[in-house]
């Protein structure tokens, strides 16, 4: 019986893009379904009733939600190709890092372009701050996961394609305070799941002007 | 070679209480170091540098930080005994996404019923109550969240029991009246020895919280 996968997503979401390539990395093959988050269709509502959120992953009829699960759920699912490191401390490590992802990075980013004057200074500077413990994190290996593109990789990449849209907002240069990750994020562009799964920069950007727009930011 | 094993631990914390009741589930000795948050130690500085947060287990000197992640590191170190999630992709990501909601609204929510009062504090313990009668459907008819035997679920939510009596005394409600079920969960958690060693007394946890209240009323923090 062949797997049906059906993911509910939207172009410009980074946990999105986290589930597209996982699933690319392990080449699934499945039906991508964009969502209109302003006008949440009903199907995304039943398959997620409680966070009504996307990515929801749809596996033979059955919804996996939250992004970092969903991946994890992938990767026990479709064993070729390995996210996640086989050692138990390995891989606590991995979620660590994913976990202070989700908890530093994405929250800090969105400050960015949400506030102005101090509160967007702070935001500014936790964010760099973070991205700089990552850097320290990352060493001297290629990615996070040493020679192989893994789990930590896949949940901050995804924030690369917002950069852009970061930095002119805040009015600063992630190159300036990170340049060895910038060289992280540019080895794993050349990988085909990342490129083909990255949201574009400019639209990003764009997007986020019609977001500020939509809650009155200037 | 033993392992040794050392919690990084709080007395009143539910997230350190998961993970003693995870270490006694599985059977395993370990060392608790009591940490005073306002003079944190230069072990839990140097274990923990990122967050500097319990609870930390640190096994054979190496460290492993936040809860869930760490009770998933000692269900697949020690994989023999009390099994924490089942072997099946779909009902692990379905175990792991209720500890996720868990960790999102439980603690957070609560806090408001016991550390606020007026229109905020009857939000929360809306809201709380509502989080708990979803829990409830989550469980169903099993007796517990794992099914037969303690699951990731139930470690993660069962700490929370030793704020009952806070929760209801402050917010003026009765959980038994408002989830049942929930209330006889519980109570089914707390036979089992891992359960009762681990949680702290009720009342004890009340006084701590109303403590905190007390501060964070000063620091004018809600």
């Amino acid at each position: 019986m062949l797997d049906e996968v059906i993911l509910l997503d939207a172009y410009f979401s980074m946990f999105g893009m986290r589930v597209r390539i996982a699933l690319a990395e392990k080449g699934v093959e499945y039906e991508y379904r964009e969502q209109n988050l302003l006008n949440k269709g009903q199907y995304l509502l039943e398959m997620n009733p409680i966070h009504k959120k996307i990515p929801v992953l749809i596996h033979n009829g059955k919804p996996i939600c939250e992004s970092l699960i969903i991946v994890e759920y992938i990767d026990e699912v479709w064993k070729n190709n390995p996210l996640l490191p086989s050692d138990p401390y390995q891989r606590a490590q991995a979620r660590f890092w994913a976990d202070f992802i989700d908890k530093k990075v994405n929250d800090a980013g969105k400050r960015i372009w949400y506030m102005k004057g101090e509160q967007q200074q702070a935001a500014k500077e936790e964010f760099i701050e973070a991205l700089q413990l990552l850097e320290t994190e990352l060493g001297d290996k290629p990615y996070f996961g040493g020679d192989k593109f893994g789990f930590v990789d896949l949940a901050l990449i995804p924030f690369y394609c917002w950069f852009h849209a970061y930095e002119t907002f805040g009015n600063f240069s992630t190159e300036e305070h990170c340049p060895k990750l910038i060289e992280w994020a540019e080895r794993c562009e050349k990988i085909e799941s990342v490129s083909k799964s990255l949201a574009c920069p400019i639209k990003v950007y764009e997007f986020v002007l019609i977001l500020k727009k939509k809650y009155g930011v200037k | 070679m033993a392992d040794e094993l050392i919690l990084l631990d709080l007395w009143s914390s539910p997230f350190a209480m998961r993970v003693r009741i995870a270490l006694r589930e599985k059977g395993l000795d370990f060392e608790s170091i009591e940490e005073d948050l306002s003079n944190k130690s230069p072990l839990l500085l140097k274990m923990n540098p990122v967050h500097k947060q319990v609870p930390v287990l640190i096994h054979d000197e190496k460290p492993v930080c936040e809860s869930t992640i760490i009770l998933q590191y000692i269900d697949e170190v020690w994989r023999d005994k009390a099994p924490l999630l089942p072997s099946d992709p779909y009902e692990r990501a379905r175990a792991r996404f209720w500890a996720d909601y868990i960790d999102k609204k439980i603690y957070s929510t609560g806090r408001l019923v016991w550390a606020t009062t007026g229109e905020i504090q009857a939000a929360a313990k809306k809201d709380l109550i509502d989080c708990f009668k979803l829990l409830e459907m989550v469980l169903g008819d099993k007796p517990y969240f794992g099914g037969k035997t303690l699951g990731l679920v139930d470690v993660g939510l069962i700490p929370f029991y030793s704020w009952f009596y806070a929760l209801e005394t402050c917010g003026e409600f009765s959980l038994i009246d408002e989830c049942p079920k929930l209330v006889s969960w519980a109570k089914r958690c707390l036979q089992k020895e891992s359960v009762s060693k681990s949680l702290p007394d009720q009342y004890k946890i009340y006084d701590h919280l109303m403590d905190l209240k007390k501060k964070f009323q000063a620091q004018q923090k809600f």
